[in-house]
């Protein structure tokens, strides 16, 4: 039942996926730019506008207001809850990357905080099992795939063209729409965004005093975080 | 709550609960497994490691034990990075790395300038996480890279209370006896090369003088703001 509505769900969802992902490359585009990372960058800004927009009328308002209200322990057991749903594709993606003894990790974590505390807390970490941060983007750099250009993806933000696809196979194989459908997986994933967004929140104020271009400041971060994730910390040395 | 979405549910629990007692089989090798290679770890310690774990953890000591820091007072914390900080850093090649290309053609007074706006600016950005240690841990990762060398990375975490470890990187030259830090990562995104693109875009168009201007009025924009 569970495999059956995947199947169902996610070749429709993948073909709007793609679709949407050629339109983007497909758009003409003046190579203005002066970063060989981002040959999109024009069209990239206007995105990154779209979503600056939508980000201060309607998720931040959203997420201080969530904030303000939420105390944080709710807050940190229903982060626990999100990602220990997400260990066993942790655990795909370690076993894929060929790195069985993180995947082990993974699963010895999964078990372990699942029959204690239902994924709410992370007794685990304690006893020494570092929670690893794994996806399918990851997962193809490791294969050799490097990012790609850079893209500025409507309402997820900033990705590249490998991270894209990635995330595509990511939301393909999100447990948590097979822990509940319809409405109440809605609202999960709307809780998920609100509460993301919340843990960005004293990050913007680094961002604001440090940028002295937002755009650019962003992008830089974002190809050097997924640098270092792919290489789990230890990037090869950049070339002076 | 509606019976049938309720026994879906209970079903679902009991799914994961079944996954996760067959992987906790195979946890007691993994725990093993993994103490075994941190105390063969821990014997391969050599030099700039060392350097750098005693510098973060003098530093952690006297924030703690210094009020005036903690109180996030920004003159204060200046003044505390100038005495502590600052003398084991290359502040100079940290700037000229991200200036690029353009600082060769700068003047000396615009070198200089351009030290001391940039120097501002970064104290900005993080003296906010100096009231923050609270009774956070450095662990200095073994140093893997050739023991000669005289230019490393030394890798290091950020440990304690709740969340994920907090994954701190430097770079250091030797300079003479001494190592000293010029550029530092978080979560591997190195000051520098974050720098670098920002600062080669507003030379490029307002050139090194107009690079300084930007600089400056960030910093008192920042200024303005925090006394606000």
């Amino acid at each position: 039942m569970m495999t059956q509505s995947l199947f169902r769900w996610f070749p429709r969802r993948l073909a709007g996926v793609a679709a949407a992902l050629m339109l983007v490359l497909s758009v003409p585009v003046q190579a203005q730019s002066d970063s060989p990372t981002d040959p999109l960058e024009s069209l990239n800004r206007t995105v990154f506008e779209f979503n600056e927009v939508l980000d201060r009328l309607l998720l931040k308002p959203v997420a201080q207001v969530y904030v303000d209200v939420v105390p944080e322990t709710p807050r940190r057991l229903f982060r626990n809850f999100v990602s220990n749903l997400l260990e066993p594709w942790n655990a795909v993606n370690n076993l894929l990357q060929a790195k069985p003894s993180a995947a082990v990790s993974d699963l010895a974590r999964f078990a372990f905080n699942t029959l204690t505390t239902l994924g709410l807390d992370d007794p685990a970490t304690e006893l020494g099992l570092v929670r690893s941060n794994e996806d399918l983007g990851q997962t193809l750099g490791v294969w050799g795939f490097g990012p790609g250009p850079y893209l500025v993806l409507p309402f997820l933000g900033p990705s590249s063209v490998r991270d894209g696809i990635g995330r595509i196979g990511d939301i393909g194989m999100d447990p948590s729409r097979k822990i509940s459908d319809g409405q109440e997986f809605a609202v999960f994933t709307a809780m998920r965004f609100v509460e993301q967004r919340a843990t960005l929140l004293p990050m913007e104020r680094l961002i604001e005093g440090a940028a002295l271009d937002r755009y650019s400041f962003i992008r830089n971060a974002y190809l050097q975080r997924r640098q270092n994730l792919v290489y789990d910390g230890n990037p090869p040395e950049p070339k002076e | 709550m509606n019976s049938v979405l309720f026994r879906r549910l209970q079903k679902r629990v009991a799914a994961f609960a079944s996954a996760a007692l067959f992987s906790l089989a195979l946890l007691p090798g993994f725990v093993l497994v993994s103490a075994l290679a941190d105390s063969a770890q821990a014997l391969a310690q050599t030099a700039p490691d060392r350097f750098v774990e005693s510098l973060s953890n003098d530093v952690l000591s006297r924030i703690r034990s210094d009020k005036s820091v903690q109180s996030g007072d920004f003159q204060q914390i200046s003044r505390f990075v100038d005495s502590a900080v600052m003398p084991h850093v290359n502040f100079e090649r940290m700037t000229a790395l991200s200036v690029g290309r353009a600082w060769r053609q700068a003047s000396a007074e615009q070198q200089k300038a351009l030290i001391a706006e940039f120097r501002t600016l970064l104290l900005r950005t993080y003296s906010g996480a100096l009231s923050q240690v609270g009774d956070k841990q450095v662990k200095v990762r073994p140093f893997r890279g050739d023991a000669a060398a005289d230019d490393v990375i030394v890798r290091s975490e950020i440990v304690g209370g709740r969340g994920d470890p907090i994954q701190i990187d430097y770079r250091l030259e030797k300079s003479g006896a001494a190592w000293k830090i010029y550029d530092v990562n978080v979560l591997g995104i190195w000051i520098v090369q974050t720098y670098r693109d920002q600062f080669a875009q507003e030379v490029s168009a307002r050139g090194i003088d107009g690079l300084i201007r930007s600089l400056s009025e960030k910093n008192r924009q920042f200024e303005a703001a925090s006394r606000s």
